[in-house]
């Protein structure tokens, strides 16, 4: 019997996970893919919010300002990139300035320090590479950006070293109870828990579904994006954000911690994560009104992500009304990665309105990686010293060595696939897109793994790449 | 009158083969665009490279070849003896690693040194 | 201190050292980041190679061996499964491999580091991201050297070679190649690949047609095709499907020089290459290149042969060339740049190579050298020119040393 079992890996997941394992609690995660942050937690804009969008006295104006300081803070104890380097909100006509005079004003309402409103001279100096059309800007210094995979990857890791359980794997299937608490059956088994927090994210009114009644509705708006060569970096130096309008933040153009340049996303409705024609001519049209010269001839990568829009124009965050025990923490769109660590106390909160909480006596609370290229010589010698595989470049594009990529296919939480490799230390990421190395990281996911090379993965399970070994002496 | 593209040399000349008047070749700019445009009217041939299974050896496949051009038509039937071979490391390049392919009289020899 | 290191061992390193060698240089490095030699040629298990070097059709593999035979007597250095993390111009090459990291010291330089294959994301082809879409290479190296199969129902983006020697090794091998899709109104591959590769197994190529989108869920499971108008935009109504469970990427190269960048030597924006002399030397003194790194070739021999003349260029250059300022090359409109982009001044050469691509198909044409009054120097009759072919025009120097300033290169169709 777990006193919580929380649904779904996403950053709110494992964010949850990770306050939680800081008590003598026994929590499981319960995840239907084979790893952490596969669904909207992986593809997003990776913007931490400074929290001047939304309106004041909402769930989001509150959870965004201090979940933005709280991913600051973490981030550093976790060792996960990120990097405050600002925001603008740019204005191309009164109109767009007279929206700008109401962000800011929002944003002193939810507590947002350090917010200006610049002239046209004052923008221009400050983003050189902004199109002449722009008249003005709000100018955010504490919006950041982040690694969304490697803040959740840090935050469960942390969990998981602390003693919660992960369930990758298990889809959650039916969930029924009885006088001591849930039992929730998963494709791969039956968990029993005393509480309920749902995390499933575009799944979550669902997940709800399955026991109580419906009591919201999720909408999965899809945006779609280009991530640019590292030669595009220094478009902007801050998140470029178009004025908001009914349809959603719009296109914005972005520095990434990689050291990219993310552009996008739109706005469609939509329940698959495939680009289109269209989305994409969007992004770009939309993107250059922001900064002409954007060189979408060094794109490496197209995505799309799933928004969990919700019918209440608000974060869902409270204990189902139709059964008691069972928490929501749904509709998490937008800034709900800025919100998640916030959004993850709440959850402490209910745990701790029904269990008694005591802290844990032993508890880890920091994580430390090995990314070689970021060592001096005399640190990256003593390291080759000491295992040599730290000097072997597997991927050349990002730098990432043998030593690195062992290390993620080892680590708390395993990398099963090519695709888990690379969000744990960057191999393939790079302008190659794992041309190079993706053949190179297979091998040494059979060889550390002991698997067939017929059972190497891209991502999720049935993602196999190869499909059949060539000269196998036919058994006749 | 036939129209080909040669493929002797990454030239790729385009040639005319007259087949009323003994396979006369024009457009050619050397003796093998003659010869492969007769041929290809006549017995069309092509080399064969692929792989074969190696054992014994840290790799598992070899890299071979037809040591001359075999029929086009048998290219299949040859892939499919070779899908049922085996090579024991090591191996040298140029090394015969199986005998008259598809029955065409021609060897298939290693196209490295593998150990 | 090394005479010359030569960074990648593919056919531009082999047949730069070798011709180092035999031109008498004495420390001599090769640096390999794979743990041996040959680079591409390794799994490019077909043959076509070594016609111009040997004067015989080798495979990838072969011509690679003669090399690495040839260097197997000498006293030059191979370090292999080491990366360069580094160059300047003060020549030093800073490495990483299991020994540790360290910074090398040397006279001359010679960039061989060869090119990579252009992703999906530079064409920013729409649809899911389901596993089964590789690069042309890629899937060459999982079926070449590893000995697996990467699908059975094909179909493939791009008519570059990799993508037309995959057609027809992947058919040989059992799978259904259902297309080959180019969006340019001609191939970027070799005539005779189109013959050998495509033709001889009956794989359809659709010219001016691309890839409109990619679905599955976790593998690929259908593309659709769209014929495209003069601006490669995809036309409605024009659509196919074909049902598949793979996409071959063969959709360019593009020269590797993130070294080249940061040692602040000057790139051509249209080669992706740095821009070079007529010894193949850029535009830091000392620091040479040659091969894919430069310009896309078309064939290895090309390369080998560049890279004999980088060599020259070092032993040259360690001699105490000294040059007295140079004259530009520049292009004029269908002819998409020329390699060397500069030749040094005084002209001692007695003739001077310069190749170049020509961006559509050329029936009958003529070549034009002009020099800066536009009087011409020189110029070449053509019956055929096309994009997928490198092309070379030899001008001796008494031509060229009745110009007046920079050179330009112009086409015209007869």
């Amino acid at each position: 019997m777990y006193d919580v079992a929380i649904i779904g890996a996403g950053i709110v997941g494992c964010s949850t996970a990770y306050y939680l394992s800081q008590y003598d609690l026994k929590v499981a995660v319960l995840e239907a893919c084979n790893d952490v942050s596969m669904g909207t937690t992986k593809a997003n804009s990776a913007i931490i919010h400074a929290g001047y969008d939304p309106e004041p006295g909402t769930l989001m104006a509150r959870h965004n300002v201090r979940g933005a300081a709280m991913i600051k803070q973490l981030c550093r104890q976790l060792d996960v990139p990120y990097s405050q380097c600002g925001a603008m909100v740019i204005g191309f006509d009164a109109k767009d300035m007279d929206t700008i005079k109401t962000l800011y004003d929002r944003g002193i309402a939810n507590g947002v320090e350090h917010l200006e409103i610049l002239d046209r001279e004052e923008t221009h100096l400050l983003e050189p590479q902004l199109s002449a059309d722009v008249q003005g800007c709000l100018l955010v210094p504490d919006s950041a950006i982040v690694s969304p995979w490697e803040l959740a990857l840090a935050l469960m890791e942390t969990a998981v070293r602390n003693g919660v359980e992960l369930k990758l794997n298990n889809r959650v299937e039916a969930i029924s109870r009885d006088d001591e608490g849930f039992i929730i059956k998963t494709s791969e088994g039956e968990y029993r828990s005393r509480y309920i927090i749902n995390a499933a994210g575009i799944y979550s009114d669902k997940v709800h579904e399955l026991i109580g009644e419906k009591e919201f509705t999720i909408t999965k708006t899809k945006g779609e994006y280009y991530l640019l060569d590292k030669s595009e970096f220094t478009r902007a130096s801050r998140t470029i954000f178009q004025c908001p309008s009914e349809v959603g933040k719009g296109v914005l153009v972005s520095p990434t911690v990689h050291g990219n340049l993310i552009v996008g996303p739109n706005a469609e409705d939509s329940d698959n994560t495939d680009t289109t024609y269209e989305g994409l001519q969007f992004v770009r049209k939309a993107a250059v009104r922001s900064i002409p010269f954007i060189s979408f001839g060094d794109n490496i990568r197209n995505f799309a992500g799933i928004r969990a829009k919700n019918d209440r124009k608000d974060f869902i965050v409270e204990e189902s009304h139709s059964v008691p025990g069972f928490y929501n923490i749904a509709g998490i769109m937008s800034p709900g990665l800025s919100s998640a660590p916030s959004l993850a106390l709440e959850a402490v909160d209910w745990v701790g309105s029904k269990l008694e909480l005591h802290k844990k006596a032993e508890y880890c609370e920091s994580r430390k990686k090995i990314r070689v290229r970021e060592l001096n010589a005399e640190e990256r010698n003593e390291l080759i010293k000491k295992d040599p595989r730290y000097g072997r470049i597997i991927c050349r594009c990002e730098t990432v060595t043998e030593g690195e990529i062992v290390n993620a296919i080892h680590g708390v939480i395993p990398a099963v696939s090519i695709d888990g490799v690379k969000r744990r230390c960057n191999a393939g990421m790079g302008r190659c897109q794992g041309g190079f190395c993706g053949g190179k990281v297979a091998e040494i996911l059979v060889r550390e793994k002991g698997i067939s090379p017929l059972d190497v993965l891209q991502d999720q399970r049935g993602t196999n790449i190869l499909v059949r070994e060539l000269k196998v002496k036919h058994n006749v | 009158m036939k129209e080909l593209i040669c493929i002797g040399c990454p030239r790729g000349c385009h040639l005319k083969v007259d087949e009323e008047n003994d396979y006369r070749v024009t457009g050619n700019n050397c003796n093998v665009g003659a010869e492969y445009g007769r041929n290809e009217l006549i017995n069309p041939t092509r080399t064969l490279t692929t792989t074969v299974r190696l054992t014994e050896g840290v790799h598992h496949s070899l890299p071979v070849k037809s040591a001359s051009p075999i029929p086009k038509k048998d290219l299949f039937k040859a892939m499919a003896e070779l899908d049922e071979i085996e090579v024991k490391a090591p191996v040298k390049c140029g090394e015969v690693v199986y005998r008259n392919v598809a029955g065409s009289g021609v060897d298939i020899v290693a196209t490295r040194d593998l150990d | 201190m090394f005479d010359v290191i030569i960074i990648g061992g593919g056919p531009a390193g082999l047949a730069a050292a070798n011709k180092c060698y035999k031109e008498g240089l004495e420390k001599i490095l090769i640096i390999e980041r794979d743990n041996r030699l040959g680079g591409i040629l390794n799994q490019c298990i077909h043959t076509g190679f070594g016609l111009g070097i040997f004067k015989e059709e080798l495979s990838g593999p072969e011509f690679a061996h003669r090399y690495i035979e040839m260097l197997k007597d000498t006293r030059v250095e191979v370090m292999l499964d080491t990366m360069v993390l580094e160059i300047n111009k003060k020549k030093e090459v800073t490495v990483i491999n299991k020994d540790g990291y360290q910074k090398l010291q040397t006279k001359a330089i010679i960039l061989a580091m060869g090119c990579r294959e252009r992703s999906r994301g530079a064409i920013a082809t729409p649809g899911s991201r389901a596993a089964g879409v590789f690069t042309a290479g890629a899937a060459q190296r999982y079926i070449n050297i590893d000995g697996y199969m990467v699908g059975k129902r094909v179909v493939i983006l791009g008519s570059g070679d990799i993508g037309l020697i995959m057609a027809r090794r992947m058919t040989l091998e059992g799978a259904k190649v259902l297309a080959c899709v180019e969006i340019n109104p001609y191939s970027g591959g070799l005539p005779r690949n189109i013959v050998q590769c495509l033709n001889d197994f009956d794989i359809p190529l659709y010219l001016s047609h691309t890839i409109t989108k990619i679905e599955g869920k976790n593998r690929v499971e259908k593309v659709t095709i769209a014929k495209v108008d003069e601006r490669f935009q995809p036309i409605k109504g024009t659509e196919m499907e074909f049902d598949c469970d793979t996409v071959l990427l063969s959709i360019g190269l593009i020269p590797e020089n993130e070294l080249s960048k940061v040692a602040g030597i000057e790139l051509d924006k249209r080669t992706k290459g740095p821009i070079v002399y007529e010894n193949m030397e850029t535009s830091v003194e000392g620091i040479f290149a040659c091969g894919n790194v430069v310009h896309v070739h078309d064939l290895a021999d090309n390369v080998a042969m560049e890279a004999e003349k980088a060599a020259l260029g070092v032993c040259e250059y360690l001699k105490g060339r000294k040059c007295e300022g140079a004259i530009e090359v520049s292009t004029y409109e269908m002819i998409g740049y020329t390699v060397p982009q500069h030749i040094h001044l005084p002209l001692d050469k007695d003739r001077y190579d310069f190749f170049f691509r020509v961006r559509k198909v050329f029936g009958p044409a003529t070549i034009y050298v002009k020099d800066s009054e536009g009087t011409v120097l020189a110029k070449f009759n053509r019956q055929y020119i096309i994009p997928g072919t490198m092309e070379k025009i030899t001008v001796p120097r008494v031509l060229l040393e009745k110009g007046k300033g920079n050179l330009r290169v112009s086409i015209e169709e007869k």
